[in-house]
């Protein structure tokens, strides 16, 4: 009998019951809850005259709609108020731990999970949030789910679920100077294409994400969902082990011995079989920017805006013509020369600490391009933020001309008040360009924290490569 | 759950990949607190010319007349034709509440985003996963005939053309079996609580760390 994968492996550690069909009752160890998709759950929970299934399974934080600017004044859109309001309430009446906009902990759900020890290796966890694959760094079972599956985790801590098949991306060799995790996952989208992982959980295996930090690791798993796999994971080893220890939620003693040693079995077995392979040379792997309005449109710094004429398949060719008359790009445009209106450093894929180092060291010294309207850091968390100030970095970013806000989602989907004016170009460290994501009329260009420096710096695109 | 079994329903064709749920339900909507009430903001950025805002009065909108759903034959549709990787991006199941809230029950795409295909069966929406060529049939079919409908038999798994021609589909059983008998997912989970209990009690044991 051929090996496990570690999804194989996660997988079946989970399953309460099997159906005859294959479908499962999957328990779930850690449900991560914001205020945009559970309010619907909680009023469906209570018109049922249901309870959590297991209360401190659950950690809640508002995100999505929070500003980044003053909070002593609340929320001044009483549409969103009122939607970190009944999080609020819901999770005071439930009894749910919550970071409230105005707890020092409180953060992106994928930022603040890691960071208290909420998440760990091993575990099964889920949030009514497609980027709930950022968790699947850990060796973690993670994933995205809709308002009834929220509903469905609150009320039995289970979810029905169908088993996914196995792929795994392997990148491999020593990743060159400049190149960051942002790179090598977009590199991958641009390879598979955004349904390239659909159907499957994508195991990201190979010694350059071996070599990876764990936070680099969150920001590959986070774009997992953008290669249309719901679950991305990585395999544990001894810098997972080592992240986890001392945080709040993280066993201790003899328990942490006992986990530890348990979470250095999660990888798949040598001979284990993925019913689908892809593989990658790092050294091949340039600075990455998206040109068009999804994420597999997307092209090395040195390259040029692609021609939709020498696309063959018809469907395709037409998405790159609507993609590049939204965008208002040319063929042939050298990225480099592409200007910018708006720079974003932040989101669930580039907003931890090693992000904002990263972007500061392409700043230090420098000033933001007069072409440039606003230039935003949001960092992931409270903590974050706290850790950079404490590193002087805030400094660095409002010497250069960036504005230091308080932590959330911000202007990745902009929900809050931070957002694109319709026609306006921008850098931007999250996770997708679609038409109207950040704000409608914007248009988005993806790029790791340094790219995003660099062209708030030059005021368009550059190859940061050429800096060190 | 709405129970589904037999439509006989319009079709309107959505010509392009990769429709994602910012572009279904743009994210101004989601800080509504309910589930109903959708419907006029379903692809808003393309269906209208101004920019739209919650609590905005959508009827006096200025409507964008080159956008398929606002064309006049295709009013009143009840089945979406679409294109590959229908339905990707953000888990929003605001994206299926919208759908249905505007009318439609079934979508016929070669694809859908795993997500948002799991989140339309808890509501009853039906997606139907037909084989490119197959749609790309039907594109042209519905271009080309007005008042173009399909007949979809979610207990056979067919959808029907007007000239006869039958599309067989897939659909995973236990799915199939909540959509024909409207089953609530909790209320089946409900008849398995002694089992959630001894696999708690189980892991318990295994690893003491995650309770």
């Amino acid at each position: 009998m051929a090996g496990k994968t570690l999804y194989d492996k996660l997988w079946d550690a989970h399953v309460v019951r099997q159906h005859e069909d294959g479908t499962c009752l999957l328990y779930i160890d850690r449900h991560l809850v914001h205020e945009v998709t559970s309010p619907q759950a909680f009023e469906a929970l209570r018109l049922a005259g249901r309870r959590p299934w297991r209360v401190a399974a659950n950690l809640a934080t508002a995100d999505h709609n929070v500003p980044t600017t003053d909070r002593g004044r609340g929320i001044a859109d009483p549409v969103s108020r009122l939607q970190v309001e009944t999080l609020d309430r819901n999770c005071a009446d439930f009894g749910i731990t919550e970071f409230g906009m105005n707890d020092p902990r409180q953060g992106i759900v994928h930022v603040i999970g890691p960071e208290q020890g909420a998440t760990l290796p091993g575990m099964t966890v889920v949030c009514g949030d497609s980027h709930t694959s950022t968790h699947g760094a850990f060796g973690a079972l993670a994933f995205g789910i809709g308002t009834s599956e929220v509903e469905h985790a609150l009320a039995t801590q289970c979810l029905i679920q169908k088993k996914s098949k196995n792929m795994r991306v392997r990148v491999d060799g020593a990743i060159p100077p400049g190149v960051t995790a942002k790179d090598i996952v977009l590199a991958i989208i641009g390879r598979i294409g955004t349904a390239g992982g659909t159907g499957h959980a994508i195991e990201f295996a190979g010694t350059a994400i071996e070599q990876l930090s764990v936070e680099g690791r969150m920001t590959v798993c986070n774009m997992a969902i953008e290669a249309g796999a719901r679950a991305g994971m990585i395999a544990v080893d001894a810098k997972t082990i080592e992240y986890f220890r001392g945080r709040p939620y993280a066993p201790r003693g003899e328990l942490w011995d006992h986990a530890a040693k348990a979470w250095r079995e999660l990888k798949s077995d040598p001979d284990a079989k993925f019913d689908k392979e892809v593989a990658l040379n790092a050294a091949d792997i340039k600075p990455q920017v998206t040109w068009g309005t999804s994420p597999e449109m997307v092209v090395p710094v040195g390259g040029a805006v692609p021609d939709p004429i020498k696309e063959p398949d018809v469907v395709k060719r037409a998405g790159m013509q609507q993609a590049l008359k939204y965008m208002d790009l040319r063929p042939g445009t050298p990225m480099r020369e592409i200007y910018l209106d708006k720079i974003f450093i932040g989101s669930c894929t580039n907003a931890r600490i090693e992000d904002l180092r990263a972007a500061a060291a392409v700043v230090r010294g420098k000033k933001v391009a007069r072409n440039i309207r606003l230039a935003l850091v949001v960092p992931g968390s409270g903590l974050v933020k706290q850790q950079a100030e404490n590193e002087g970095l805030d400094r660095v970013f409002k010497d250069a001309g960036f504005e230091w806000r308080e932590p959330g989602c911000s202007m990745c989907l902009a929900m809050n008040a931070d957002r694109l004016a319709p026609g306006e170009r921008c850098a931007s460290t999250s996770n997708r360009n679609f038409e109207g994501r950040q704000g409608a009329g914007g248009r988005t260009h993806l790029v790791s924290p340094a790219m995003a420096a660099a062209a708030a710096i030059a005021g368009h695109f550059v190859d940061v490569r050429e800096l060190y | 759950m709405k129970i589904f079994d037999k439509l006989n329903g319009l079709v309107a064709p959505l010509d392009r990949a990769n429709v994602d749920t910012d572009a279904i339900i743009p994210k101004q909507y989601l800080k509504s607190i309910k589930r109903t009430g959708f419907g006029p903001n379903l692809f808003d950025d393309w269906r209208y010319l101004d920019p739209g805002e919650p609590g905005m009065d959508h009827g006096r909108r200025r409507i964008n007349p080159d956008f398929v759903l606002n064309q006049p034959r295709y009013q009143g549709a009840r089945i979406l034709l679409a294109r590959d990787n229908f339905g990707c991006g953000s888990s929003r199941e605001h994206a299926p509440w919208a759908l249905m809230d505007y009318g439609f029950r079934v979508i016929i795409a070669p694809s859908y985003a795993d997500i948002f295909y799991n989140n339309s069966f808890k509501n009853g929406l039906l997606p139907i996963v037909i084989e490119r060529d197959a749609v790309g049939r039907l594109f042209q079919e519905c271009a080309a005939t007005p008042g173009y409908g399909l007949t979809v038999d979610l207990a056979a798994q067919t959808v029907t053309t007007p000239s006869g021609m039958v599309f067989r589909f897939e659909i995973d059983a236990f799915r199939k079996h909540c959509l024909l008998n409207g089953l609530d997912d909790i209320g089946l989970t409900f008849q398995h609580l002694d089992e959630i209990r001894a696999y708690e009690a189980r892991r318990k044991k295994e690893a003491p760390w995650l309770f």
